[in-house]
């Protein structure tokens, strides 16, 4: 296959129209009607031409939490179906969490994982380092070695668990200052929920699952913002889940305080009530919350309190969900659905418009893992990380979307719009009109 | 088309012949238990009860009538909708060592007398158990043959038999369907 | 019906059907001949993944009456993870021909799993689910309150105007929740009575009165049913009140407060009970207590559902 793609007549983030000419890892040019110039001019022979009428061009998305699973849990998702996931959701990017087994709390680890992204070619693999050694809260992981190993690690975070300890959180706020790092927290005070199940309140309490209290989240992002202040720190918040969460973080970036902060798809769309049939696909960490929830946080991401929106992807092997509530694993699979999701809950609804949608899933992603020469605004020259999405397309999530090793979406039999046509990693189409590239084809960006 | 071949003054005639069949073959009203099986043996039960009080001096209808019901006894439960059971309610001094007369309106297959006999013999032990039916509709499955008929009406498989009672139907009537 | 999962979604006419039905077969246990054919050649197994020796010996009289094969399936302490333990052990239940699940589980909600999988085609009875409901329980609690109070007139009625007061552990007890819901549908006014930290968070939202103060509560509800729950000892050190003579001093059913009651008033207990914390042998003792009413009257209730559900055709698999 040639290496020179003509996407013409796509719609730019902001709505231009316009011809994109890839060749290689660029982007050659962005021709827009109203600039005059013709970038199929320039195409020449050998080019391949891509009717993009109709089309969204948005740059390759970036997923700033992401669990591959890989090493140690390949029977849930490996680099490489987590990445192929990724390519026929529309991203190019994605930050693997660093719950693995071992942890990734060191530069073997993550270099590791690093390079199983490189072979498997489909999406910049990006790994996160752990806070702390093996998660357990206690002692803060070698962040230096890994900021400096070959993977380049930006992004600490013990996501699955909280940094609880507030003088732990303190020095590790502090410390990563010194390597440009940002620590991702996952914001869950353990002991307000202890073996907690679903979001508290009358439904938990009817339904007698062990309620999940709002204040739980907000109290530790209350108290990390102020930490993030006091010491003059980078601080991103995972999946907030609360309207209360929003309105501390919305508080804190009045003051100045250098947050960020994240929500999943699945919080934008899913409320509780989906948790009467006790199927466990629903159980999330942090819990589906109400609609009120909900609501606040698409005003958040609306009014630019709430920064990125980041899946959350968390595959889980069938007998992890065939199960009885209780017993059943935290999480759901997003990567394939998250930009249906956002058109569906955000766009469709006028809160955001595609150069809104471009910001929130790729180019501030990417700034605050730091992930340079990746994302952009289809300047000439531009690394040829875009993805092409059909936003007239519309329905039923089925399981045949899904590309990764595990099925636990929660969105199988809802109707989304839009429809992620075609990924282009490094300027190679890993998606092409909705048909995933095969392994061997791909090129190993090693 | 329903046909009517029962009318009031049809059923009380055939209803006074039984209750004196009954004390005929009894020999008097003593140790007689009369059972109806629901819903409309019941009613049919309580008449022949009171005709007998009124026949013979010194019955005591409260202490003959009541009800027997068969739904817990029935073989083809599994093959149906769930069915409500109805109450059974015995007199006072029990069957045992007594005559029972189970009513039932119409005797088809004799299926439903075979669940009776089951649920009798879980009540206790009568000495004799007799069987009285307003109409006897034949096509009978199982070996049993009734003691006291109001009418025996030949029919096909394919014709329905209602029977309905003033107190239950408004009306005192047999029809005949199909 | 199919199953029997919660009182939630028990409808009105339902519910006092299955009063009704068990009336008829708490007259069987009356009989010398304590048995009906009804269930002959069907196969009722109790599924138990938490221990409760009196549920157990409950539904395993109530389907031998109906003349059921009972199968008793301890699950408890199985060395295989939860989840894969129910999923295995449902299947090997449907490989044994079951056509009735009574199941005890301490997961809420794991019966409704189990009724809505594809793996056993059975009746599912939900016989207690962690803290979510207890459906049988409140249906026997009912048909003792109905049968105290209407006696040998039941059949066919209610529990509407009816006064109950339910004082204790709300917060972690199904009995409470299956209670409200199923007293609610059949009429009855409901109380509860418990320490802040023992009611559960929205149950402002419920269609039940919240207490904190039992005493003030008896003097103003003139309760016609008192019904007192299990305190369990653990919740002690979990922080939810401070030790065993506060709570009886300010929620126990003392002597006092059963000389409070009216005459004609009940008090029920869903047992084990703990003599001397919530309720005083006194009490538990007294003429007004229906300790062993309740018991005796839950094989009939489990009769009645175990029958509504088994005897008749198997309805297509939902």
């Amino acid at each position: 296959m040639s290496d020179r793609y003509l996407l013409k007549g796509a719609t730019l983030p902001d709505g231009r129209p316009a011809d994109i000419l890839i060749e290689g890892d660029r982007i050659l040019s962005t021709a827009t009607t109203t600039t005059g110039a013709s970038a199929s001019a320039k195409a020449g022979t050998g080019t391949t031409v891509i009717d993009a009428d109709g089309l969204v061009a948005l740059p390759g998305l970036v997923d700033l939490h992401t669990h591959l699973r890989e090493p140690g849990f390949e029977q849930s998702e490996t680099v490489l179906t987590g990445t192929r996931a990724a390519a026929a959701g529309g991203f190019t990017a994605v930050f693997a969490m660093a719950n693995t087994l071992p942890v990734s709390d060191t530069a073997g680890v993550v270099e590791q994982v690093q390079a199983l992204g490189r072979a498997a070619g489909y999406a910049t693999v990006r790994p996160i380092g752990a806070v702390t050694v093996g998660l357990q809260g206690e002692r803060l992981s070698e962040i230096g070695a890994m900021a400096q190993s070959l993977a380049g690690v930006r992004v600490f975070s013990d996501d699955g668990k909280c940094v609880h300890d507030s003088l732990l959180m303190r020095r590790a706020l502090e410390y990563v200052k010194t390597f440009d790092g940002v620590i991702a927290q996952h914001a869950q005070d353990p002991r307000l929920t202890e073996n907690a199940q679903m979001n508290e309140g009358a439904l938990s309490s009817e339904l007698g699952l062990k309620g999940w209290p709002a204040v739980a989240e907000e109290s530790i992002i209350a108290r990390d913002v102020l930490l993030a202040e006091h010491v003059g720190a980078r601080l991103h918040i995972c999946h907030l889940s609360t309207a209360g969460s929003v309105d501390v973080v919305r508080w804190a970036k009045a003051r100045g305080i250098q947050v960020t902060a994240e929500a999943t798809p699945h919080h934008l769309l899913l409320t509780e009530e989906l948790i009467r049939s006790y199927d466990a696909r629903y159980k999330v960490n942090p819990p589906l919350r109400r609609d009120e929830d909900v609501q606040a946080l698409r005003e958040g991401v609306a009014d630019g309190t709430i920064d990125i929106i980041a899946t959350d992807h968390a595959p889980h092997p069938r007998e992890s969900k065939e199960c009885e509530w209780d017993a059943a694993a935290f999480g759901m699979v997003g990567l394939e659905s998250a930009l249906p999701v956002v058109q569906t809950a955000l766009v469709d609804t006028g809160l955001l418009d595609w150069a809104d949608v471009a910001r929130v899933l790729s180019n501030t992603p990417a700034a605050i893992g730091r992930l340079h020469d990746h994302s952009h605004s289809f300047e000439d020259g531009s690394p040829a990380n875009l993805t092409l999405v059909d936003p007239a397309a519309s329905s039923v999530f089925a399981l045949d979307r899904l590309h990764g090793k595990s099925r636990n979406t929660p969105f199988e039999g809802v109707t989304l719009s839009g429809s992620v046509r075609w990924t282009f990693h490094k300027g190679f189409p890993t998606l092409r009109d909705g048909v995933l590239a095969e392994p061997g084809e791909v090129p190993s960006r090693v | 088309m329903a046909r009517t071949v029962l009318q009031q003054t049809d059923i009380a005639r055939a209803l006074t012949r039984i209750s004196h069949e009954i004390l005929e073959s009894n020999r008097g009203a003593g140790d007689l238990v009369i059972l109806g099986i629901p819903t409309r043996g019941v009613i049919l039960a309580e008449r022949i009860g009171q005709l007998i009080a009124g026949i013979e001096p010194g019955a005591d209808p409260a202490s003959m009538i009541g009800s027997l019901d068969i739904t817990m006894y029935r073989d083809d439960l599994s093959k149906n909708p769930t069915r409500a059971p109805s109450p059974t309610r015995v007199p006072r001094n029990g069957i045992d060592g007594k005559t029972v007369v189970l009513v039932d309106d119409v005797l088809y297959s004799g299926r439903t007398i075979r669940a009776a006999l089951d649920a009798l013999g879980d009540l206790g032990r009568p000495r004799a158990v007799r069987l009285a039916a307003l109409v006897d509709r034949g096509h009978r499955e199982l070996p049993i043959r009734a003691d006291f008929v109001g009418k025996n009406l030949p029919t096909s498989r394919e014709e329905r038999i209602h029977v309905r009672l003033a107190d239950i139907d408004g009306v005192d009537e047999v029809t005949i369907e199909g | 019906m199919k199953h029997l999962l919660s009182t939630r979604d028990l409808a009105r006419d339902d519910a006092i059907r299955i009063l009704d039905i068990a009336e008829d077969m708490s007259e069987v246990s009356t009989r010398e001949v304590k048995k009906l054919p009804a269930l002959r050649g069907k196969t009722v197994v109790n599924l138990f993944f938490e221990d409760s020796t009196r549920t157990r010996i409950s539904f395993e009289a109530a389907a031998k009456r109906l003349s059921a094969d009972v199968i008793n399936f301890s699950a408890k302490g199985s060395s295989v993870s939860k989840g894969e333990s129910l999923k295995d052990t449902a299947q090997t239940l449907a490989a044994m021909g079951a056509d009735g699940v009574v199941i005890r589980h301490p997961a809420s909600g794991a019966p409704q799993v189990l009724a809505q999988s594809d793996w056993i085609d059975a009746g599912v009875v939900n016989a207690g689910d962690g803290t979510h409901e207890h459906p049988t329980q409140a249906l026997l609690d009912a048909f003792t309150m109905r049968r105290r109070i209407h006696g040998t007139a039941s059949r066919g009625k209610a529990l509407d105007g009816v006064s109950v007061v339910i004082v204790g552990d709300i917060l972690h007890s199904r009995v409470a929740r299956s209670n409200l819901w199923l007293l609610r549908t059949l009429g009855a006014e409901v109380t509860f009575v418990a320490p802040a930290t023992l009611v559960p968070v929205g149950a402002d939202t419920w269609p039940a009165t919240v207490s904190f103060d039992l005493d003030a509560t008896l003097a103003a509800v003139r309760p016609d049913v008192l019904m007192m729950l299990r305190i369990q000892s653990e919740r002690m050190n979990a922080a939810y009140f401070p030790n065993a003579r506060e709570y009886s001093r300010q929620w126990g059913l003392d002597d006092e407060r059963l000389a409070l009651l009216g005459p004609d008033s009940i008090v029920m207990h869903p047992g084990p009970m703990n003599r001397g914390l919530e309720i005083s042998a006194g009490a538990a003792d007294s003429a007004q207590s229906t300790v062993l009413e309740q018991v005796a009257n839950g094989v009939s209730i489990r009769m009645a559902v175990l029958y509504l559900l088994l005897s008749g055709e198997r309805e297509a698999h939902a």
